[in-house]
């Protein structure tokens, strides 16, 4: 990859405690400090209860940390208002989380759409194109019109990549994306991840506690009781 | 860029309502039957008191202004006299009002009358052979009193002719009397004046105590027989807004100086029964709203659980706090709103059956204006409703509420 690898993300210090100031304070991340760049394709690793998911929100920008800061495209986030981090949220991170959550109510083409249309309103002719092929790219494109329960757990896994990548995003998290699923569908699931990355240019981060998944990465950090490890 | 946003607003808040199908059915026939009730029961007692008043005053004045009371004046005495009255009342003769004629002009510019006429009318006794009864005369200006009480519609016998010799009497006084259209009867007043008139009509209002006691003629020859030359003795007057009536007559209290009577100071306890009734059904329909209103605030309220984990996911793919605040809040008004139109359209065939198959004592008319209030009532309901639901989805921690199981 020949590419100019662009800064994505940035995290320096980044310290999360729950109950501050109180008896039962819970330090859960600690002085966290890496980058992500448009070429990474990265596995966050570490046992349970070392802090992945916290980390994971807190680059999201679904969870504040509690101090240090964090640059996403070069704008630091903490000083931003609720409503500018969310707007930021819809356009520039894309979310696949553990369970597949996709809003039952909608069919798939719309589940994928939802970012477009919650950061712009009604899709347009364009949108809905690159719904259908990025629904394509995923193997569902005879399955669009279809209620997320009346897919399988690994389709609804692919719809909610779909959804993912549907603002083009610059960065993609995923919590557990394989952890639910059989071998084959995780391994479909790690596949488009990869092409994703390629054809995107937008950094990857995967929640893991797959070893072969993780190897399969390449770059890994590994959180031990909330602190990095240097490999 | 708003409008644009909101069509995804709408859009989720109508997915919502469509998938939790059985919970949207069941709310809304929740409001349905709430609304239903408020509406037929507004229309039932409007068209209860439409008809109870238009029955009480359809044939009254709503004020009537007179000449006020003679009363004795008693000459001011000097400080530190001890002074002790010994009054008699006065009695009441009949007096005319003073320059009415150009009262009548005054009030024939006022925006909030409908009818100015005035009348002359004093005690007599009618007389055919033996049978004497007493009557009250009624001198009227035909062409402004009709306005007030179209005869015409209570003839039963004759017509309304008046003037000359030719006077209207009641059918109890008719068939007292004895009399049939075109018989002559002696009127005499107690004056120096008796006269012999001919009954060009018989009507029969509806209420014994005038159709046994009134007698109409013509203004002109009513005045010589009450020995009011040119004079009247009241002005009957309708107004625009019958509840406005006792205001009304204050007002011209204060602008002639006669005593003025409003039906609603004369029908004291017609009033109060109106207000009690009035009142009472304000009662139900904020009792029925409340309960509207809390059907609403709870279903939403486990909409709002149950769809905690898909708010997150919403809000994890870009939703704002306002966007699902809007959300949540669209659904309570879509829920008033769905109920109120399936509400009115069951009032409506209530309604419908009572004016059709009811006991047929008194028609029922729905307002136009009063389905338009109550879709729009229900629908800020709905929104009032949903504001705490609304409230908490919107403060929902993304991070906990995807978790959530």
């Amino acid at each position: 990859m020949s590419k100019m690898a662009r800064e994505i993300l940035r995290l320096e210090g980044i310290c999360k405690s729950y109950h501050v100031g109180q008896p039962n304070q819970t330090d859960v991340l600690h002085n966290i400090s890496f980058s992500l760049d448009s070429t990474d394709f990265a596995a966050l690793v570490g046992p349970s209860g070392s802090g992945k998911s916290t980390l994971l929100n807190v680059m999201g920008l679904l969870d504040q940390p509690t101090a240090g800061e964090l640059y996403l495209l070069g704008q630091a986030t903490s000083t931003m208002m609720e409503e500018q981090r969310t707007q930021l949220r819809g356009r520039e991170i894309g979310f696949v989380f553990q369970f597949h959550h996709l809003i039952q109510a909608f069919n798939a083409l719309d589940n994928v759409l939802m970012p477009l249309m919650l950061n712009h309103g009604k899709p347009t002719q364009e949108d809905v194109e690159y719904a259908h092929y990025l629904l394509r790219q995923v193997g569902l494109e005879k399955l669009a019109n279809r209620r997320p329960n009346e897919l399988s757990g690994g389709q609804q896994q692919r719809v909610a990549v779909a959804r993912a990548l549907v603002s083009k995003p610059a960065l993609l998290l995923a919590d557990e994306p394989t952890g639910n699923l059989d071998s084959k569908s995780a391994a479909t699931v790690f596949e488009l991840f990869r092409k994703m990355q390629v054809e995107h240019q937008c950094a990857v981060l995967l929640v893991t506690h797959d070893e072969r998944l993780s190897s399969a990465c390449d770059r890994t950090i590994t959180l031990f009781d909330g602190r990095l490890q240097q490999a | 860029m708003f409008v644009r946003k909101w069509w995804t607003d709408w859009l989720v808040a109508l997915a919502f309502l469509r998938d939790g199908r059985g919970q949207t059915v069941l709310i809304t026939v929740g409001v349905a039957v709430g609304v239903a009730v408020i509406v037929f029961v507004t229309a039932l007692i409007e068209g209860l008191q439409a008809n109870v008043i238009e029955r009480t005053l359809g044939t009254q004045a709503h004020i009537r202004l007179l000449q006020p009371d003679e009363v004795n004046r008693v000459a001011p005495v000097t400080d530190g006299t001890i002074h002790l009255v010994h009054e008699d009342q006065r009695a009441q003769r009949l007096r005319s009002i003073q320059n009415w004629q150009e009262l009548l002009v005054a009030l024939d510019q006022r925006a909030d009358l409908t009818v100015v006429s005035p009348l002359v009318s004093g005690p007599a006794l009618a007389q055919r052979g033996a049978a004497v009864k007493s009557v009250a005369l009624v001198g009227i200006d035909w062409p402004r009193y009709r306005q007030l009480l179209p005869l015409d519609d209570y003839i039963v016998a004759g017509q309304v002719r008046i003037g000359a010799d030719d006077v209207l009497i009641g059918s109890q006084l008719a068939h007292e009397l004895g009399v049939q259209v075109g018989a002559k009867i002696r009127l005499d007043t107690g004056q120096t004046n008796a006269r012999v008139v001919t009954i060009a009509g018989i009507f029969e209002l509806g209420v014994r105590e005038l159709d046994a006691r009134y007698v109409y003629m013509d203004m002109k020859q009513a005045q010589p027989l009450l020995q009011l030359i040119g004079g009247v003795t009241v002005i009957d007057i309708r107004v625009t807004d019958i509840f406005q009536a006792e205001q009304i007559a204050q007002r011209l209290h204060r602008l002639t100086g006669l005593k003025a009577e409003s039906w609603i100071a004369t029908n004291g306890q017609l009033m109060n029964a109106l207000s009690a009734q009035s009142l009472s059904t304000n009662m139900i329909k904020i009792f029925v709203g409340a309960s509207v209103a809390f059907g609403i605030a709870s279903v939403l309220s486990v909409s709002v659980v149950q769809r905690t984990r898909e708010i997150g996911i919403l809000r994890a793919t870009g939703a704002s706090r306002a966007q699902i605040l809007r959300i949540f809040l669209l659904q309570g008004a879509l829920f008033g709103l769905l109920g109120a139109l399936v509400g009115v359209a069951v009032s409506y065939a209530l309604v419908w059956v009572f004016n059709s198959f009811g006991p047929g004592l008194f028609y029922i008319p729905i307002a136009p204006q009063l389905i338009v209030s109550a879709l729009a009532l229900a629908m800020v309901t709905g929104i009032g409703a949903a504001a705490w639901p609304a409230r908490r989805a919107a403060n929902l921690d993304p991070v906990e509420a995807i978790r959530y199981v």
